[in-house]
């Protein structure tokens, strides 16, 4: 864990672009990267603010195991799925190639 | 055709509850009230360029049919609601078949959902015919409308000023008499701050007690559908009829609605004795905060002491670091939400440039570019960090153990009194343009706001007022425990009716008129 608030780098911030699917110009890349460090800076005051000993709340209203009837209910037709779709074919989704690029 | 009907009567400034005894009474027919709202948003709506633009998408054929078909029910004396009839605005981030569904981006330009959201669903089963989809920060992304890829909604009091958001569609609709009654979403506050800035009403209800179903997530822990009204009594009506457990949401809880009508038709008597009301003292005022908005604050607070209700103030220490916490755990959320976008099954789809047979992910990486606005893509690579490895537990886990503290807050707080109060937003309405490109200074107008999200528990923003300074709208904060909606509407409808018989009408009546476009009302 940082002691102090790390600042984003622009090198950080295109390495997180790229984790997210997300081709980001030079000049995005330049506008963004300031604002991100500025915000992540900002949101950091929260760091020992809630000591080990409180619980994490990821939802609001406390839930467990909702289930539903298992019963059969008319779901989508392939039509109505593939109505969206930038390609499609055969009643399925038609994708660019999958295999190739290095990793 | 003008939105006056032979009568006289201007339809357009009526509330919901009044159109439906209209309905009800035989005085108007759907079909008429639909074309009076569809008329006046011909006249005022405008482009993105000019006008209130608080339309993305207008479906005037649809509404008209639907209006048929309730004055078909309602004379075959079997009307499918109260509201049947009464025309409503859709966010467009709500699911509509037969309606595009864009929520404020380019990723989803022209994309027709192939199932209605719950609510949608059930706002048709009631008879109320939809004009159309509303303005949004783009997935519900922003408190300004600006950010929508198809140029910003313009607040009615003030075409220069931004409409809140993420809501700023909705609210602006209502607020311009385009439309009586719209639903909203509030991840953050994208009902209530959008409905303090414009003078209307709006409420977030109890996490869950609104189904999510269709409503396209932005932060699933947070997101909750409200509506969006010019009285607090048509807010109850509508929240009741868009309210209860939905099989198909699995956040959905399972209690019952309160009984809100019945809530706001109490508080509207205007009686609070007894009422114990305090005052959150972290959202006081101090830097940032409009001496107007505090102003009008306290007036709506003396009001509720002179009728009886017994102030005072609470502290909830922990919320001022709620907005830390907010933009820590929704990046999170919402970068992982936002991966669906992938260019494969339905959305945009963009080649890369210069690139013979591109791969799969080199196809998804340029459409991501492409398709999603600078806020978008700041919040996605925010929640990327705060969710990575090594910095999981010093971002996203610490604002996950801030939320409980602030629920804790709120509990100690609610064991004192039976709601909570503070201004909506610390400002009015602010400049398009103003805070475009400072994400924090837009950030910081969300926290009155963003505490109710954080902790589950339900709110309303009341009209309070003009600010002296500006003259623009500034709205009151009524927040109760998880599942004591009911409250909200009986101190919200209280402090309505208890400033509206200090002005001696609604606030709304004061509203500017808008400029007619030319050549829109024939």
């Amino acid at each position: 864990m940082p002691d102090t608030p790390p600042v984003l780098t622009r090198d950080q911030v295109a390495h997180l672009a790229d984790l997210a699917r997300i081709d980001l110009s030079d000049d995005e890349l330049d506008h963004l990267a300031p604002q991100l460090s500025v915000i992540l800076e900002s949101v950091a005051a929260i760091q020992g603010v809630a000591g080990d000993d409180v619980p994490p709340t990821s939802h609001p209203i406390p839930m467990t195991n909702v289930f539903r009837e298992d019963v059969v209910r008319p779901g989508l037709t392939a039509e109505q799925a593939l109505s969206g779709a930038p390609a499609a074919e055969q009643q399925r989704f038609s994708v660019p190639r999958i295999l190739g690029d290095e990793q | 055709m003008s939105s006056t009907s032979t009568t006289g009567t201007d339809w357009t400034r009526r509330s919901a509850a009044e159109l439906a005894d209209a309905l009800a009474a035989g005085e108007v027919t759907s079909v008429e009230l639909t074309q009076a709202h569809l008329d006046r948003i011909a006249a005022v709506d405008g482009d993105a360029d000019a006008g209130v633009h608080a339309f993305l998408h207008v479906d005037a054929e649809g509404a008209l049919e639907q209006a048929r078909a309730s004055d078909a029910r309602r004379a075959a004396g079997e009307p499918a609601s109260y509201l049947d009839g009464v025309p409503i605005a859709v966010k467009d981030v709500m699911t509509t078949t037969g309606l595009p569904t864009t929520c404020g981006s380019k990723m989803l330009e022209g994309w027709v959902p192939p199932y209605d959201s719950t609510v949608v669903a059930k706002l048709k089963a009631a008879g109320l015919p939809i004009l159309g989809k509303t303005n949004m920060d783009e997935f519900a992304m922003g408190s300004s409308t600006e950010h929508s890829a198809y140029g910003p909604t313009r607040n009615p009091w003030d075409l220069t000023r931004i409409p809140g958001g993420s809501g700023g569609g909705s609210a602006a609709a209502v607020a311009a008499f385009e439309a009586p009654l719209a639903i909203g979403t509030d991840t953050g506050g994208s009902i209530r701050q959008p409905g303090a800035v414009t003078g209307t009403v709006g409420v977030k209800p109890t996490y869950g007690g609104v189904s999510r179903h269709g409503l396209v997530a932005l932060a699933n822990s947070l997101d909750q559908a409200g509506p969006v009204t010019r009285t607090v009594l048509d807010s109850a009506l509508l929240h009741e009829l868009i309210g209860g457990h939905d099989p198909l949401d699995s956040t959905s809880i399972s209690e019952a609605v309160p009984a809100l009508v019945d809530a706001a038709r109490q508080g509207a008597s205007g009686d609070v004795s007894g009422l114990r009301v305090g005052v959150i003292t972290e959202l006081r005022g101090g830097e940032g905060w409009q001496p107007g908005v505090l102003a009008r604050f306290d007036e709506a607070l003396e009001a509720l002491v002179a009728a009886g209700a017994e102030v005072v103030e609470v502290s909830c220490p922990n919320i001022v670091h709620a907005i830390a916490a907010y933009y820590l755990i929704l990046p999170a959320e919402c970068s992982s939400n936002l991966a669906k976008f992938d260019a494969m099954r339905y959305g945009l789809r963009v080649l890369p440039e210069g690139v013979e047979s591109p791969s799969a992910e080199a196809v998804m990486r340029a459409s991501r570019d492409a398709g999603f606005g600078d806020e978008v893509k700041r919040r996605i690579i925010l929640g990327t960090y705060a969710l990575s490895s090594g910095y999981y537990d010093a971002y996203y886990g610490q604002a996950q153990k801030l939320r409980t503290l602030i629920s804790r807050d709120f509990t100690a707080a609610f064991e004192q009194v039976d709601v909570l109060v503070s201004p909506t937003a610390p400002t009015t309405a602010f400049a398009l343009g103003e805070k475009l490109d400072d994400p924090l200074a837009m950030y910081a107008g969300d926290l009155a706001t963003i505490p109710a999200n954080l902790a589950g528990i339900p709110g309303i923003s009341v009209p309070a007022g003009l600010a002296d300074e500006d003259g623009l709208p500034v709205g009151f904060q009524v927040l109760a425990p998880a599942l004591a909606d009911d409250r909200v509407y009986r101190v919200g409808a209280a402090v309505e009716a208890l400033l509206e018989k200090k002005w001696g009408h609604a606030l709304w009546a004061q509203a500017p008129e808008l400029t007619t476009r030319q050549g829109a009302d024939a």
